[in-house]
């Protein structure tokens, strides 16, 4: 099928203005928010509902046209950058929200719908959506599924997984299936379950059930200021030993501070500060104020330099707000940058983060530090400067070496952004060859040619390209 | 190649492609494109500065449907100021861009011919006033001359009575005890079709102590120009205020549209490389005041007549966005007896019009005209309360299109009319 009659045969799918085809307009969609990896789709499409994204699907698994789901391309790991001729399947015209069923703690939205718009629509009525990836403004819950998206407060109130409880299907071939439901739990194999993070490998993702919570009755935001990471370290496996389990325990080292304070969301942390350490306790109210006591304690005997508890909403709300534009504030520091995912052990962090930066120092590259101190998800983002001949090479292995020692510690090279493309070959680092074999069984199942999403995920797909 | 100054490529190399704007753009939100976002957009011009797109019309389209909201600056982590960087690569693109022999022409003589010159539009609305008195224009409506869109926008957009010149003298002193002497901005446009809304203004700075002065010899600040590309007739424009309003020797100088005060207030960087203008442009710069800015930073007299309605505020992106005044007016509204502030969801998003955008674009700022109105009607509001002549015509544009039966009003309107005032100067 040669490129005019798929744009015809599109167009009459999805309306004219909805199919991309002229390559000076398909450029804004030759990456995600990670600026590594480039390459431009074949076609973009942009449907309109479910219907049409199994026609679409239909019509290019009949021609034998591999293509890729992308939401609002706010993903980290190039997980929606295409590697040969793919046509691109966008999601961001289908953002209704289709259901809220407030008694039941349910809602239905479609794939594009954004993160923080479900909470804010349902958040008078004293209800949210927990996960929060900081993208979370921009980003798709359509995304977040593809990813198994993380955030800030998975510590206390886990990953995408635990919030999805059905999703609507369209399989490699176009057939829609409608896979869980509303119950917690739906007999059979978990399919839902497999769905959450196969990064568009399966097949697109189009209406999504999620959970809702009870807004907590109370919060407690405690900031705490310390002269090394490695004593904010320690204070965060403190509050942990003491048998608390906070909504967050987030973690920024000295340049992240440095960027978040040259940006637009400055708290005013004292210049040059080493380390600040954020810590959200939420629940019932009666208990915060011991639990907050608790947690000033362990940040003194820590050593920390000052600590507070926020004394408004608003003043919690822009602790936050500064940390959760820490990624786009990496722009402060170099023209682009990129991050790293690794998981390690919460005892290991000060341990793996002198190794980070020995790596930083070793390339000659700035990183910067933020992470979910309390899961041990580390985000390294590195600072470069892509212009500069030869930077993206030394970036790419000084990220390698970063999640090799994330392994090492005995843990792993993604905890929330997904393989995409950018940690392929870092599977090797994680997983036997065995081991990735039976992964990819699986997913031939659902995708037996190869047509969703290809070049993602699976190492030996690298060699494939 | 497109060659960007030294301050856009600046932003652009803070720009990290994070996609926080997304969201937030008005157009990206209409459409799911995201060469129609803002992020998409300085995605393109990142690729015509490094030379690896060329700007073909596609690629201008895009460039063309952006409102210049601004609405993605308020949004970005690393602080891009991306209005500048989307004037700056308009003005280069301007140069080498073909244009109809009649679009240039009708540019010109708007954006030179009429806008900087006072008689001159004044003459044009006149004539526009005569045609509606005489109700040629439903004539036209009605002999099928003017149709859909453009009927309903010349239906909406009455001239009044009096142009705010006809009114208002050269000086209008404080009333009681002198607090300050000011300058008043009285707007091209909105001399002419919001002449009511400027004698409200400059009644409401004497009612709080302000020496009002009006200088003559000021002209439209150029912002329509500046957004075309026309920084020629921008630079000429700003120098021509700057002396007109420094020769007043004021504390302050006053306006009472949002638009216009963005751009006063970016004098500095318009006349950046001009040695002779660029520290008055600062000194001008730093005296320019929204009048809710003006009025919030005093203790405005307390206003004597309760107003019982329900008002919502609609955001004006060159003040929310280009000026960071989100507070000020809702704290002036407040002052007022009687009214109940109600939430406007959304209110930070732009209504569509932008400038001359509703004539360039209007498929899109319909769009959005109409997403607007249905949120004022879900506020519940009697009245809509606007800081921008722009927002006030466009949304009374929307009243008579879409309804909901609300009143579209400027602020220092209702905080006139709770002064005391009669709607005297004949409402607008």
């Amino acid at each position: 099928m040669d490129d005019k009659q798929m744009a015809r045969e599109l167009r009459a799918i999805v309306g004219d203005r909805f199919v991309l085809t002229d390559p000076s307009e398909l450029r804004p969609y030759e990456c995600d928010g990670n600026t590594i990896f480039k390459k431009l789709p074949r076609a973009v499409v942009l449907p309109g509902s479910t219907e049409e994204v199994a026609r679409v699907v239909r019509l290019l698994a009949k021609n034998g046209i591999p293509f890729i789901p992308r939401g609002a391309g706010t993903g980290l790991s190039s997980g929606v950058v295409p590697t040969d001729g793919e046509v691109m399947i966008g999601l961001a015209r289908m953002t209704r929200l289709l259901e809220v069923d407030l008694r039941n703690h349910r809602a239905v939205v479609e794939a594009g719908h954004t993160n923080l718009k479900l909470t804010q629509t349902v958040q008078d009525k004293g209800f949210y959506y927990a996960p929060d990836p900081s993208s979370q403004p921009a980003c798709t819950i359509g995304g977040n599924v593809a990813e198994n998206a993380g955030g800030a407060h998975c510590l206390k109130y886990g990953v995408t997984t635990n919030h999805v409880l059905g999703v609507t299907l369209v399989t490699w071939d176009g057939e829609i299936l409608h896979l869980g439901g509303k119950a917690l739990d739906s007999p059979g194999y978990d399919l839902v379950g497999l769905m959450v993070g196969s990064e568009g490998t399966m097949g697109i993702v189009t209406e999504v059930t999620v959970r809702l919570l009870r807004k907590p009755q109370g919060f407690k935001t405690v900031m705490a200021l310390f002269d090394s990471v490695s004593q904010a370290s320690d204070a965060v496996s403190g509050v942990i030993a003491a048998g608390m389990l906070p909504g967050a325990l987030e973690i920024m080292d000295k340049n992240a501070i440095i960027a978040v304070e040259r940006g637009p969301f400055r708290v005013g942390y004292p210049e040059g500060q080493e380390a600040v350490l954020l810590i959200d306790v939420d629940g019932l109210s009666v208990g915060l104020n011991s639990q907050a006591e608790a947690i000033l304690k362990i940040c003194r005997e820590a050593g920390c330099t000052e600590v507070r508890v926020a004394r408004t909403p608003e003043e919690r709300g822009r602790w936050w707000a500064n940390r959760k534009c820490a990624f786009g504030a990496a722009g402060k520091l170099a023209p682009n940058y990129a991050v790293q995912d690794g998981v390690i052990p919460r005892s290991k962090l000060t341990e793996v983060l002198a190794q980070v930066y020995a790596i930083g120092r070793k390339y000659d590259l700035t990183i910067a530090n933020v992470f979910h101190a309390g899961d041990g998800n580390l985000h390294p983002l590195i600072c470069y400067d892509e212009k500069v001949p030869g930077m993206v090479e030394k970036v790419l292995k000084a990220g390698s070496e970063i999640l090799a020692a994330c392994a090492r510690a005995g843990g792993t090279i993604s905890g929330e952004h997904g393989i995409g493309i950018e940690k392929m070959a870092d599977m090797n680092e994680v997983f036997t060859p065995d081991d990735l074999a039976a992964q990819q069984a699986v997913h031939d199942v659902l995708d037996p040619r190869g047509l969703c999403n290809p070049g993602k995920i699976f190492p030996a797909a690298a060699v494939r390209v | 190649m497109l060659e960007l100054n030294e301050l856009s490529r600046a932003n652009l190399e803070s720009c990290v492609h994070c996609g926080f704007c997304l969201e937030v753009c008005p157009t990206y939100g209409e459409l799911g494109i995201e060469d129609d976002s803002a992020r998409g957009r300085l995605h393109l011009i990142r690729s015509l500065a490094a030379g690896t797109l060329e700007p073909v019309p596609k690629v201008l389209e895009h460039l063309d449907l952006c409102l210049d909201c601004r609405a993605c600056e308020s949004s970005c982590p690393s602080g891009v100021k991306y209005g500048v960087i989307i004037e700056d690569a308009r003005a280069q693109l301007e140069e080498g861009r073909k244009r109809s022999f009649w679009d240039i022409r009708v540019r010109r003589f708007f954006m030179r011919g009429v806008f900087p010159r006072p008689a001159r539009l004044r003459r044009l609305a006149r004539g526009l006033r005569m045609v509606q008195k005489l109700k040629l224009d439903r004539a036209a409506v009605k002999l099928g001359l003017v149709r859909g869109r453009t009927a309903a926008m010349a239906a909406a957009a009455r001239v009044p009575d009096r142009f705010g010149s006809d009114v208002l003298p050269d000086f209008v002193p404080a009333r009681g005890a002198r607090r300050a002497t000011v300058a008043f901005v009285e707007g091209c446009v909105g001399d002419v079709m919001f002449g009511p809304t400027n004698i409200a203004t400059v009644r409401v700075l004497a009612a709080n102590g302000c020496d009002v002065k009006i200088p003559a010899a000021q002209t439209c600040c150029g912002g329509l120009a500046y957004h075309f590309g026309d920084l020629e007739q921008a630079r000429r424009q700003a120098r021509q205020n700057i002396d007109a309003f420094l020769a007043a020797d004021v504390d302050y100088i006053i306006v009472n549209a949002a638009g216009c005060g963005s751009t006063l207030k970016e004098y500095p960087r318009l006349l950046a490389e001009d040695a002779a203008y660029a520290g008055k442009a600062k000194e001008f710069a730093a005296k320019v005041r929204d009048v809710s800015e003006y009025l919030a930073t005093i203790e405005p007299a307390a206003p004597a007549h309760p107003l019982p309605l329900k008002v919502a505020y609609q955001d004006a992106c060159h003040l929310a966005h280009g000026q960071g005044i989100r507070l000020q007016p809702r704290k002036v509204l407040s002052l007022i007896p009687g009214i109940e502030l109600v939430n406007l969801p959304q209110s930070e998003t732009c209504c569509g019009s932008a400038g001359v955008y509703n004539i360039v674009q209007p498929e899109m700022a319909d769009a959005l005209l109409r997403k607007k109105m249905s949120n004022i009607a879900a506020s519940g509001a009697q009245v809509v309360a606007v800081a921008n002549a722009g927002c006030m015509m466009q949304l009374r544009l929307g009243v008579r299109q879409y309804g909901p039966e609300v009143e579209v009003v400027h602020i220092v309107d209702l905080l006139d009319r709770a002064y005391g005032a009669e709607p005297a100067g004949g409402r607008n």
